[in-house]
């Protein structure tokens, strides 16, 4: 039986591979991502974004029909995420790689797109390193160094001497740690102390416990998505942090849409530095988020948004292009691209292919009965500082 | 299975019995060469579902033929994948060498390892096996510095098989490569398995305290399984690591230790092929299903694993054996058992 | 310094609480029974989805949807009892396993399918949020409610089970289904309700936890290592073992992580082997 399901796969794969006619006027785009899985929802969401600029821009341009393959890396696997871009490329004949939720699924796909060849836009995973690793990747989301350092030297400048640090104990939260750390003592604050608490942890109370024993006057807070942001809002609120004191700070994840519901009022005053959230002032995004409430009956996320900027991005390269899928032409079009998102303006950086954008602060604050992260300070045309500081 | 006559002619001629290759062996060996021809764009699926059935293979040996249940054998996978992975990271990227490596490294934690496992049974067992497993899968994820943390090992580069063949985009090396050692280390299991030493372990599974009455060094065989067990495991695991020059904490996960029982349980413990067939069947039912919806296949895979538990119980060669084993069904082919000189 | 002490001593043990909550269903199901119900917290995800829509689509008070979160789970877990789980009692523990692994799959894809991926909100009345202090150590008022609705959870099983007639019948039919029925016990009557028990009390606990824990369709898997841990270290068909457990897995896990960070995501695994390789059996086990 299971050679039966083997054969028809096979002769599905050879009638197309008979079909080249075709695909002359189609683009393929393979999206590998996580659609199962504990991190299903940001592939929902980015796949969200997807769907949505394709709705409102149609699916042909240039004279191209564009075609969405998707696979679904089912979480973190570099060595899946590795096989089904290769899959993709050579079983489904797809010119361009994208989506990519996680850093090791988006580092090992990197070596799919530098070995073949293939322009890919990195949609979400937001480790710096990442773009070094293919000359054909531009990413569209952004980098945990860019939001925050500038988190930290923002802190300075706004009256925190003594910080805390309390990260999730892998990769993005070291690097959160060390990125806020460096902006933070850059500017002259001091770090009094600081944990990382296990990345499957359930209860917060020990660890904020720990913090408010030395009595900083700013926390520094990297927490991922899912359960935790409300889990250790709560605590800080239950182990009687007052915010008006002490400045609770964190990258955006803490403060996003459905852990401020869960949290409630022990949200009130978080502060957060982020590229993109609903309640972001523009018309543009006014637009952008009704067109997805009455898509997908919610709001949009920074997923929503890097799955959004990223189609566009190959919208506007394969324009440029005039539909040609050359990689060299698809990553010199991108090189240096501008435009206005959803989140504000922003561009990928000729020299690293990164996003350049703008790191908006912001406090939590309840606005007509719900709470809302509200900005209220921003820093424009952030570049990602990692790789600034590469020797070139 | 057994044939009762050779059985009652004493258990070397039983095992002598067993060890002789079926006509059905054959065929299913000369089929995995099928993609090559058939389908050469699902070499790397191919070869993907040849490394897990080798791990798979490596779990029954202790499963299904000692009986120790384990739900974290994916700590010498993982122990195996990230040995190959750092030996080449840090410039020797020899693959055969570096699997070496990683057996012998996975062996040899599954040596250390044994000491406590031959001491337990049962939940206890279950559950220390899952305890090692996290705590392995911990530690990988805090030692950054070695391991690369959660980002992954970076730097992994093979050199040319044999110093000729490339692993390649279509994996076309990945897929032979695979598929010989997994034939090579079947053939060790087999010979194990259909040796003395082979029996003796049943002979633990179904009743350790007896086997211990009759003098059989239980604990002693035990150790000396999982040793072999994990090494092989550690193999797959560097495989996985040499044929996509990748590695990551999901190697350590408990999820792909509870994969890969899932996966020998559907096939069948305690069976050979079991591992194999489940590997197949579940690997190339989720990458059919996740193609038509890459949201949802859990619930396809979930009802073909409920529907094979209540109607083939034992696992699909289990539950095939058993309707081939009963009267009625042998009252059927008994005319073509006589044509084939095969009846008693 | 004591008042750091004590406040860990009250958290770990609240968090403790949760893991009983999580997992005293299964002690009931794979300690009593002897049925390895892998899908324990997928009855436990339906608890959660109950509460949660009760709440949030129908406006209903938080404690007014926790009865009813053990009365869906319940059922739904009779209908699975009646039509698959009994046919598997004999069965082999591997073929359990698959089954109830297969169901796993089946409720994540079917949850994703319903409710979406997206983490469910919970927003808990204003007496259950905040917290007292008293004599300079804070209490969450969630907390103290977990261990309430705990200590009242273990007082009700271990008299149903121990000193009613049902508890002894249920108890007879386990150990040995040949003599209870033919001392005409009704055996399948028996094991249905405990099976609804146990599911129900999976539902209520994923009711409880989702505040702290979370909810959305990967629940079904997440939290199935935590919840063998507790029932493996209580020693099987031991309510009080798992109560013991979860106190001393909670406390354990809190201290570490507030004296010895360092080694905080290590020491939830160390005490749990630690403590099986000290008593295979468990805590409280009569058998392994």
């Amino acid at each position: 039986m299971q050679r039966a399901t083997f054969l028809l796969g096979g002769l599905a794969a050879a009638l197309l591979a008979t079909t080249p006619a075709n695909a002359q006027n189609t683009v393929k785009i393979g999206v590998v991502m996580s659609f199962s899985g504990q991190f299903a929802d940001p592939g929902a969401q980015i796949d969200n974004g997807i769907k949505l600029y394709m709705k409102q821009n149609g699916d042909t341009v240039a004279g191209k029909k564009i075609e969405i393959i998707r696979k679904d890396s089912g979480g973190i696997a570099p060595d899946v995420a590795k096989r089904l871009s290769q899959e993709v490329i050579v079983r489904d004949g797809a010119t361009i790689l994208a989506g990519y939720d996680l850093t090791p699924n988006a580092l090992a796909a990197a070596d799919v797109s530098a070995q073949a060849k293939t322009f890919m836009v990195n949609m979400n995973a937001a480790t710096s390193v990442i773009t070094t690793k293919s000359p054909y990747m531009a990413r569209t989301s952004f980098t945990v160094y860019q939001l925050n350092e500038a988190l930290g030297a923002w802190a300075y400048k706004n009256g925190v001497r003594r910080a805390y640090t309390l990260v999730s104990d892998f990769g993005p939260g070291w690097d959160g740690e060390a990125a806020f750390q460096k902006g933070f003592k850059d500017a002259g604050g001091e770090i009094i102390g600081s944990a990382r608490y296990p990345v499957a942890n359930v209860d917060f109370t020990a660890f904020v416990q720990r913090a408010k024993d030395v009595n900083p006057d700013g926390i520094y807070i990297w927490v991922p998505g899912g359960p935790q942001p409300a889990a250790l809002g709560k605590a800080i609120a239950e182990r009687g942090i007052d915010k008006s004191k002490v400045k609770v700070m964190g990258q955006g994840e803490l403060t996003y849409e459905e852990a401020l519901k869960s949290m409630g009022d022990a949200g009130l005053g978080l502060i957060t530095a982020f590229h993109y959230d609903y309640n972001h002032q523009s018309a543009k995004n006014k637009a952008f988020v009704a067109a997805y409430n009455a898509e997908f009956k919610r709001n949009p996320d920074m997923f929503s948004v890097g799955g959004y900027d990223g189609m566009h991005l190959i919208y506007e390269t394969l324009k440029k292009t005039n539909g040609n899928t050359d990689p060299d032409a698809l990553i010199a079009a991108a090189k240096g691209m501008k435009w206005e998102s959803p989140r504000g303006p922003m561009s990928i950086d000729p020299e690293t292919r990164d996003v350049i954008q703008t790191v908006y602060i912001r406090r939590v604050e309840r606005v007509g009965g719900h709470l809302v992260n509200v900005e209220f300070d921003k820093i424009e045309n952030v570049k990602d500082p990692w790789k600034a500081r590469l020797p070139k | 299975m057994t044939s009762t006559s050779a059985a009652l002619a004493g258990p070397h001629e039983h095992l002598r019995a067993q060890d002789r290759w079926r006509a059905i062996e054959v065929v299913f060996w000369l089929a995995t060469l099928l993609p090559f021809l058939v389908t050469p764009n699902y070499l790397s699926l191919a070869s993907q579902v040849a490394i897990t059935a080798l791990f798979a293979l490596s779990l029954d040996l202790i499963l299904g033929y000692a009986g120790i249940v384990s739900l974290g054998h994916a700590a010498f996978f993982g122990f195996g994948a990230y040995a190959a992975g750092i030996l080449s990271k840090h410039g020797w990227g020899e693959p055969l060498s570096g699997l070496l490596f990683a057996g012998i490294a996975a062996g040899l934690l599954g040596y250390l390892m044994s000491f406590i496992i031959a001491r337990f049974r049962h939940l206890a067992l279950i559950m220390i096996t899952l305890g090692f497993g996290l705590l392995l899968l911990e530690a990988a994820n805090s030692a950054g510095w070695l391991t690369g943390g959660a980002d992954g090992l970076q730097g992994v580069r093979m050199w040319p098989l044999l110093g000729m063949f490339r692993f390649d985009l279509y994996g076309f090396t990945a897929y032979w490569y695979s598929l010989i050692l997994l034939f090579l280390l079947f053939l060790v299991s087999r010979r194990l398995i259909n040796s003395p030493f082979g029996l003796s372990l049943r002979g633990i599974r179904e009743n350790s305290t007896r086997m211990r009455a009759i003098g059989a060094e239980s604990r002693a065989h035990i150790r000396k399984i999982y040793t072999i067990s994990a090494a092989m495991a550690g193999i797959a695991g560097g495989l996985l690591t040499q044929t996509t020059e990748t590695v990551s904490l999901g190697v350590l996960d408990f999820q792909r230790s509870a994969d890969i029982l899932v996966i020998l349980v559907l096939g069948g413990a305690g069976r050979l092929y079991g591992g194999l067939i489940g590997a197949i069947i579940f690997l190339v039912a989720r990458d059919q299903f996740s193609g038509i919806n890459p949201q949802y296949w859990y619930f396809p895979i979930g009802v073909l694993l409920v529907v094979v538990v209540l109607f083939l119980p034992g696992g699909i060669l289990g539950g095939l054996a058993q309707i081939t084993g009963s009267e009625r069904f042998q009252r059927m082919v008994r005319p073509l058992m006589v044509w084939r000189g095969k009846s008693p | 310094m004591i008042t750091s002490v004590f406040g860990v001593l009250f958290d770990g043990f609240a968090y403790g609480m949760l893991l009983f909550l999580l997992s005293v269903g299964l002690s009931v199901t794979l300690g009593m029974m002897n049925f390895v119900n892998l899908a324990h917290c997928s009855f436990g995800m339906i608890g959660g989805y109950v509460t949660v829509t009760l709440m949030n689509s129908m406006g209903w008070p938080f404690l007014a949807t926790l009865p009813v979160a053990f009365v869906v789970a319940a059922i739904t877990s009779v209908l699975f009892e009646r039509t698959m789980f009994r046919r598997l009692y004999r069965a082999s523990d591997l073929d359990q396993c698959l089954l109830t692994i297969g169901l796993v799959f089946v409720s994540v894809a079917s949850a994703a399918y319903v409710y979406g991926t997206i983490q469910q909100p919970v927003n808990l009345p204003s007496y259950l949020r905040g917290s007292y202090t008293i004599m300079g150590v804070t209490l969450g008022a969630y907390r103290l409610f977990l261990i309430a609705i705990s200590l009242v959870i273990t007082a009700l099983l271990v008299l149903s089970l121990e000193y009613t007639r049902f508890g002894a019948q249920v108890r007879a039919a386990v150990d040995n289904q040949r003599m209870a029925r033919g001392l005409g016990i009704n055996v399948d009557g028996a094991f249905a309700v405990t099976f609804a028990l146990g599911s129900g009390l999976a539902g209520l606990g994923g009711a409880l936890a989702i505040d702290i824990v979370g909810l959305d369709p990967s629940f079904a898997l997440a939290y199935l290592v935590y919840v063998l841990i507790v029932v493996s270290v209580g020693g099987l068909g031991s309510i009080g073992g798992s109560f013991a457990a979860a106190t001393l897995l909670g406390i354990s896990d809190m201290a570490g992580k507030y004296y010895f960070p360092e080694i905080g995501s290590f020491l939830i695994y160390l005490v749990m082997v630690g403590l099986l390789m000290w008593r295979p059996a468990g805590l409280f086990g009569r058998r392994s």
